[in-house]
């Protein structure tokens, strides 16, 4: 049973557009939508990856934040310049949990911020001089780093600072790759921009540079994981137990030496299909790699997952994802058996960024819960499409939620837990609806893999069950 | 497989388990390029040298960890502090969701600030549009009664006019002509946060002040007015509060968001909560005087504009932290006021004496190396040489040369002072070269300084410098904001802080069974 019905959804939408004036009205119209009966083209009922409307209060980030953030950040031997002034690295510092093991400050730099800090007379003289004395200084103070990244803020695409040839000049006296990144925090309506601006940078600073070598038959690449939480190493655990080689692992816990073989692999395994679905696709084109999207959330979609992988190779990986299978199967079982009890028929709303929206829909299920809203920041098309045919009808469905609509909709639907960011977590916790942070695991994890799903069902217990949420009102009330 | 139902593990300690481990060292040894353990271990030797200390402070274009945010973080705390007030910054919508999520890490508080979201379009053709639909957007959604505006530095750069576009948006109906609207350019190339607080607290008084100035009279009110600056502990409102009111003295504070930021979970989630009003603003020109609890963050628009046109004298104070600055800023209040300071805080006062004198023993000579911003760190060493703590390395990323004479001076004034290392306009990564050079007994400072004592820990036991979270912004432990930092509470809590770090730093050198039972004392 969904939280509304058809009517009662629709009757939802309209009545939180009357918020509006007219034109954002019409604008907002039609990014809200209810999952039809066999919904399966997104493109007639939602619209994407637009512009945020001004003053509405968007949830999303910028170019740089998919670019720094997300694609480049987590690349750990490699020293990631915030390009611009203090703000942007300071904000983005160590805060995302895409965990890395290695000597910080040494050879791996991930939870540091590297900035040029912009003062008044670099944005009147411009950074090109700056930004090339930095990368020295770099070099002189990290020498084991792999390489540079200039992940540009705004100011930069504004004052007409030439970066690519500080990048290039920079690169051959360091002979190391220095990565001009124009992810300037105007481009483009969120983080998917940025991502996609990333994507092409590691293709035309890196791929295409070094030329393409031979690897195994079982050598396969972890695209678009960002290791929260260690997401990544629980899914990398799955896919060597099963027989395959992970030779290349983007980007969470990621290296330059692992971008550089990525070009060696039999098959590309992509996560995130939003933000790196870009260099997948390059790749197929460019190396005749092919790639797959999989799901490592839950176990029901974990063992389809698995399978469809190890169609790809023989008999081997075939048997050995069967076996991985059924190793896991006890535990899982007893960690359904704890939990599905505490948790079924639970109502849950998410609203997050990339994949997940999705994705997650399944471990909910595996718990006997049921997503009744969910919605994208940065979606496109593609992603609506992918969500529309595994959520239920009369899914409340929502792109680019504004903080009133998303407040209003858990308002009238009460659902049993969100799902969202640190932005939205406070608020609905205050109306007294459990809440979990899905971009950062709130401070858990990993939620990937066999692994990862014990602590996932733990996690949406511990939230959906807290013996806080019957202390609201005080007893003589 | 190490997970089961009956004890599932984390990611820690579940990356410790054999199978992990040996998978992510199969995952160096094999496709990492990863130096061996003897090369990083040499380079990580190297990054605490003298030889290395000398190469990092050569740096001139490269800033690494620094100890500072940009101009609208500061506007958008000072904007929250007004009653019914939407934060409103007009530029790249990206910096606003990270100013939001940098305050609820913080606050573990919902953070309402809208921006307008202007894209490439406009970095051509300016932000006139975004303004237009932006205001006209904030006020039918969330409907405030201020909506204050500040910049991102892709709004200065282009030189959008806002006072301009917030006229036009007005004129052409986007938003009512009497709708209130203050504003302040907040350029991120300039300064820092506290700039930004600066700029935007004297948008607000200007705003509501300037035109109606000439019907004001200073004193005719009879109150005092405070400006608590880039604030960041609720306590702190909360003292200041009630400081006054023990003395019984009218007051208006000038930006209070300890509501807005501290709203309960009882059901129901408010947008809006307490803070200063539009009729309390302009009354404030009408008070005795305007005291700055932060001199130095809100030294330059503010004080000027409170002085020149409002023609207060705002009276030069240091921040109230410690027991002589708070002791000045009581006597301020009773100087300017003519009210006595009351027995109460005599009381309160006698206690943080008494706690001090309990616990000198174990301070008396201690050395502190300490980061922050400048009012922060002025008012903390004052009080920590009130405790007979030594500062050792005092380091502000984000003050003026002007300002560290002045922080040199109150140093090389105190018996306690003489060893003190200014460092002005140094970032994280200097101090961390710093307090390997020369170990303080502790670090005070923010969350980033937990990376330092990380490091200081991994070249061994001897050299780990631990760390007493004193600042903006902490994100590793709860609810720490909430702790009073000023007046005589504040000092308690301080002191309090201080003296258990150092006896939990002495219990773990002392903790050796069978080895060092000496001085793992009971009772101290």
């Amino acid at each position: 049973m969904s939280a509304l019905t058809q009517e009662e959804a629709k009757g939802l939408i309209q009545e939180v557009l009357e918020l509006y004036p007219e034109a954002a009205r019409n604008d907002r119209a039609q990014h809200l939508a209810v999952n039809e009966p066999g919904g399966e083209e997104s493109g007639s009922c939602i619209v994407s990856n637009r512009k945020s409307l001004p003053g509405v209060m968007t949830a999303r980030g910028c170019a740089y934040a998919g670019s720094k953030g997300v694609v480049w950040g987590p690349i750990k031997d490699m020293i990631h310049i915030s390009h611009g002034p203090v703000g942007c690295g300071q904000y983005s510092r160590a805060g995302r949990r895409n965990y890395y093991v290695g000597f910080t400050g040494v050879n791996t730099f991930g939870t540091m911020n590297f900035t040029s800090d912009f003062q008044e007379k670099d944005i009147v003289f411009g950074g090109d001089k700056k930004l090339a004395r930095m990368i020295d200084e770099i070099d002189g103070l990290f020498p084991l780093n792999k390489g540079v990244t200039v992940q540009s803020e705004c100011p930069v695409g504004l004052i007409g600072d030439d970066i690519e040839s500080v990048a290039r000049k920079s690169s051959e006296s360091l002979g190391k790759p220095v990565v001009p990144v124009r992810c300037e925090g105007f481009r483009g309506v969120s983080q998917s921009l940025g991502h996609h601006i990333a994507n092409d940078t590691i293709r035309d600073w890196i791929l295409d540079k070094e030329a393409k070598v031979e690897g195994g038959p079982y050598d396969v690449a972890i695209i678009g994981d960002y290791n929260i939480g260690g997401d990544a190493w629980s899914s990398r655990i799955l896919l060597e137990e099963m027989g395959l080689r992970v030779v290349s692992q983007w980007s969470g816990d990621g290296t330059l030496a692992e971008l550089r073989r990525c070009s060696s692999v039999k098959l590309n395994l992509l996560h995130c299909y939003r933000s790196m679905n870009y260099i997948s696709r390059h790749m197929e084109a460019k190396y005749g790699i092919p790639w797959m999207e999989y799901n490592f959330f839950g176990p029901s979609k974990i063992a389809k997952s698995l399978r469809a992988i190890a169609a790809h190779f023989d008999d081997t990986i075939k048997e050995g994802a069967e076996r991985v299978i059924a190793k896991y199967e006890p535990m899982i079982q007893a960690i359904i058996g704890k939990y599905r009890p505490r948790l079924e028929g639970k109502r849950v709303m998410l609203y997050v960024g990339g994949l997940r929206p999705r994705h997650v829909v399944g471990a909910y299920e595996d718990l006997g819960m049921e997503v009744v809203g969910t919605g994208y920041e940065f979606a496109h098309n593609d992603d609506y499409d992918r969500t529309m045919k595994v959520v239920n009808e009369a899914t409340l469905i929502y792109d680019d939620v504004t903080a009133v609509e998303m407040e209003r909709f858990a308002e009238r639907i009460r659902p049993d837990l969100i799902g969202a960011g640190i932005k939205e977590k406070y608020v609905f916790q205050k109306m007294g609806i459990p809440f979990r942070q899905m971009h950062s695991w709130d401070y858990s994890g990993p939620y990937h893999g066999y692994d990862g799903f014990a602590i996932f069902a733990r996690d949406m217990d511990m939230a959906v069950n807290s013996p806080v949420w019957s202390q609201l009102k005080p007893p003589w009330k | 497989m190490s997970q089961s139902a009956e004890h599932i593990m984390p990611c820690h300690p579940l990356f410790r388990e054999p199978e992990y481990k040996d998978m992510l060292a199969a995952k160096a040894a094999q496709f990492e390029d990863k130096p061996d353990m003897d090369k990083l271990e040499e380079v990580f030797q190297w990054t605490t040298s003298p030889e290395y200390k000398e190469l990092n402070f050569k740096r001139e274009a490269l800033t690494i960890n620094p100890a500072k945010a940009c101009q609208p973080l500061g506007a958008v705390l000072c904007a929250l502090g007004f009653k019914d007030t939407l934060p409103y910054v007009h530029g790249s919508q990206g910096c606003v969701a990270y100013f939001r999520s940098y305050f609820n890490r913080h606050f573990k508080e919902p953070i309402a600030c809208v921006s307008d979201s202007m894209t490439e379009d406009a970095a051509v053709f300016g932000g006139h549009p975004n303004m237009n639909t932006g205001l006209q957007n904030a006020t039918a959604l969330y409907k405030p009664n201020i909506i204050a505006v500040s910049t991102t530095c892709m709004a200065e750069v282009i030189g959008d006019d806002l006072h301009a576009f917030i006229t036009n948006a007005k004129k052409n109906g986007f938003i009512p002509m009497e709708a209130h609207t203050p504003s302040a350019h907040t350029p991120s190339f300039v300064g820092s946060h506290t700039t930004g607080y600066d700029n935007m607290m004297e948008g607000i008084l200007r705003y509501f002040t300037l035109n109606e100035v000439h019907e004001k009279q200073v004193g005719s009110n009879g109150r005092i007015n405070i400006i608590p600056g880039f604030e960041t502990y609720l306590g702190n409102y909360r003292l200041l509060r009630r400081y006054m009111e023990a003395m019984g003295v009218g007051y208006t504070m000038l930006s209070d968001p300890s509501e807005v930021l501290d709203t309960p979970a009882d059901g129901t989630y408010r947008m809006y909560a307490g803070g200063t009003t539009v009729e309390e603003i302009k009354d404030a020109p009408n008070a005795i005087d305007t005291l700055m609890v932060q001199p130095i963050c809100m030294g330059t628009k503010t004080r000027k504009f409170i002085q020149d046109t409002w023609g207060q004298p705002a009276t030069a104070i240091h921040p109230p932290m410690g027991l002589a600055w708070t002791d000045a800023f009581l006597m301020k209040v009773s100087e300017l006021s003519g009210k006595p300071i009351p027995p109460s805080l005599e009381l309160e006062r006698g206690r943080l004496v008494d706690m001090m004198a309990d616990s000198q023993a174990w301070l008396h000579g201690k050395k502190v190396s300490l980061y922050g911003d400048p009012d922060f760190v002025m008012g903390m060493c004052q009080f920590m040489m009130e405790l007979g703590v030594e500062p050792l390395h005092v380091l502000i990323h984000n003050a003026s040369k002007q300002v560290g004479k002045r922080l040199k001076k109150i140093l090389d004034e105190h018996p306690f002072g003489q060893s003190a290392q200014l460092h002005i306009g140094r970032d994280l990564w200097h101090l961390r070269s710093l307090v390997f050079e020369e170990r303080p007994d502790f670090m005070i400072g923010n969350s980033y300084g937990k990376f330092i004592q990380r490091d200081t820990r991994h070249k061994g036991e001897a050299y780990e410098v631990p760390l007493v979270r004193i600042g903006f912004p902490i994100f590793d432990r709860h609810h720490l904001h909430r702790c009073t930092t000023l007046g005589y509470e504040g000092g308690m809590y301080i002191l309090t802080e201080v003296v258990n770090t150092l006896l939990a730093e002495l219990d773990r050198k002392t903790m050796g069974y069978g080895t060092t039972d000496y001085n793992f004392d009971l009772i101290r």
